[in-house]
């Protein structure tokens, strides 16, 4: 079969057009590389997340209070595994590899979100999270879904589906301590008090004139901006607060008749840049508890590696 | 990075769980030997009884054992699947680099394969 090669320009255009069509872009198509580039760094720091992520779920695994929420507990903090493998899977369609982007995780090379940076200092943080950290990420995950490259979107359609279950399972655990004690409606406000801020700040900082957001939103990765998206969260968000009787910690939230929309305060973005650049409350031990457990995981990989080596060469004897 | 000279900008919550930065982190792959890990396999599940096996992802395993399990594991928390198939993805033969391949061409100019190339009188039934 003869056919000459598509010159560059004509790579380019096929890629503008698939993407003007809101098609999506498979793995082994011709794309720009700043587009490729982009997507490593998204999909790699959304991956290293959903793994750190455990982290503050996993702390309360041998302290939930009955078997039912622990059963819960652990099978959410099993998806947030899961997540990260689909992510890194969808990765490594980009022709990074796995094991290289834990190694720029434990080496701080690549990052992962603020929100992990936070400790759970009570059970009721447990329900706060699944409420509040599952439902912003919900609000950034969901238009993923139709990114317009192909594994990020597959992997994320999976993704959202178990999410519901994160946010639902919160939310029920929060209503079971609002429906109990004064000492557990207590231990509900402060846990709110608490990760509804940090919450805000998932979505980043104000609509600026960001030259990478307006890029990711012309190669459809993003669909809408920060602003979008925390308007959105806060409108869902306050009604769930009044049905479980807390307060959100904002003295300018308020219902805007005229935006149809409620109008809320600004987070603490120094603190936000705080955290994100090592200084939050658990940085150090985020970190070092991941390279930990990567290390120790370390003969178990070669083990297995040896033990898989041993047992081809013996069936290749035996064949 | 340090928190003093972090532009907000250089910040955006990409990846689900919130804002990440985007600048000074590295995407490139290293140029390093790399060291020799666990192989690359696919992933192929069949949803029920009567579906093909259809493709969900990938996982690295030591070997084909590992590999299904892992698959189970990871593609199969809430009965996604009654049957799982893995390959080694070094052992997939695929078509071409470009998804919109001059392989396929031949299959265009050939309308005379599809039942609408055919006129038939409207009154003629069942066909």
């Amino acid at each position: 079969m003869t056919s000459t090669a598509p010159s560059p320009a004509e790579l380019e255009e096929r890629f503008d057009a698939t993407i003007a069509a809101d098609q999506r872009i498979e793995p082994r198509d011709w794309m720009p590389e700043a587009y490729r580039k982009s997507l490593i760094r998204q999909i790699a720091q959304h991956a290293h997340s959903e793994i750190i992520g455990m982290q503050p779920e996993g702390n309360w695994l041998l302290r939930a209070p009955s078997l039912r929420r622990k059963a819960i507990l652990l099978a959410k903090v099993q998806d947030e595994a899961g997540h990260g493998m689909y992510l890194y899977a969808a990765a490594e369609t980009l022709g990074v590899d796995r094991e290289e982007l834990t190694e720029k995780l434990i080496d701080s090379r690549q990052k992962y979100s603020s929100i992990f940076n936070y400790p759970t200092l009570s059970w009721a943080d447990i329900g706060v999270i699944g409420w509040l950290v599952d439902g912003a990420a919900i609000c950034n995950q969901v238009p993923l879904c139709r990114c317009s490259y192909g594994p990020y979107a597959r992997a994320m359609i999976r993704i959202c589906k178990e999410e519901s279950f994160h946010q639902r399972q919160g939310y029920e655990s929060l209503l079971a301590l609002a429906n109990g004690t004064e000492a557990q409606r207590e231990m509900v406000q402060e846990s709110t008090n608490r990760w509804w801020w940090p919450s805000l700040m998932m979505f980043g900082p104000a609509d600026g004139d960001s030259p990478n957001t307006r890029q990711s939103m012309e190669w459809g990765i993003k669909r809408h901006t920060n602003d979008e998206l925390r308007q959105r969260f806060v409108d869902m968000t306050v009604p769930q607060a009044e049905a479980l009787g807390v307060t959100l910690p904002d003295p300018d939230l308020r219902w805007n008749d005229e935006r149809g929309a409620y109008d809320f305060g600004e987070p603490d973005w120094s603190e936000f840049k705080a955290v994100i650049s090592g200084a939050g409350p658990a940085n150090r031990q985020r970190l070092a508890h991941r390279r930990r457990a990567h290390e120790n995981g370390a003969w178990v990989r070669e083990a297995a590696r040896a033990y898989a080596d041993k047992q081809a060469a013996r069936a290749e004897a035996g064949a | 990075m340090s928190g003093q000279d972090m532009n907000p900008q250089d910040v955006t919550p990409e990846g689900g769980h919130g804002a990440v930065p985007t600048a000074g982190v590295e995407t490139g792959a290293d140029t390093k030997p790399a060291r020799r890990t666990w192989p690359l396999y696919e992933v192929f599940v069949r949803g029920k009884r009567g579906l093909n096996h259809v493709h969900v992802g990938s996982l690295h395993a030591a070997d084909d054992e590992m590999a299904l399990h892992n698959a189970r594991d990871v593609y199969t928390r809430r009965n996604e699947g009654v049957s799982i198939w893995v390959v080694r993805a070094d052992a997939i033969a695929a078509s071409s680099p470009d998804e919109k391949d001059p392989f396929f061409a031949p299959s265009a100019d050939k309308v005379y394969r599809h039942p609408t190339f055919y006129a038939i009188p409207e009154e003629v039934p069942h066909l």
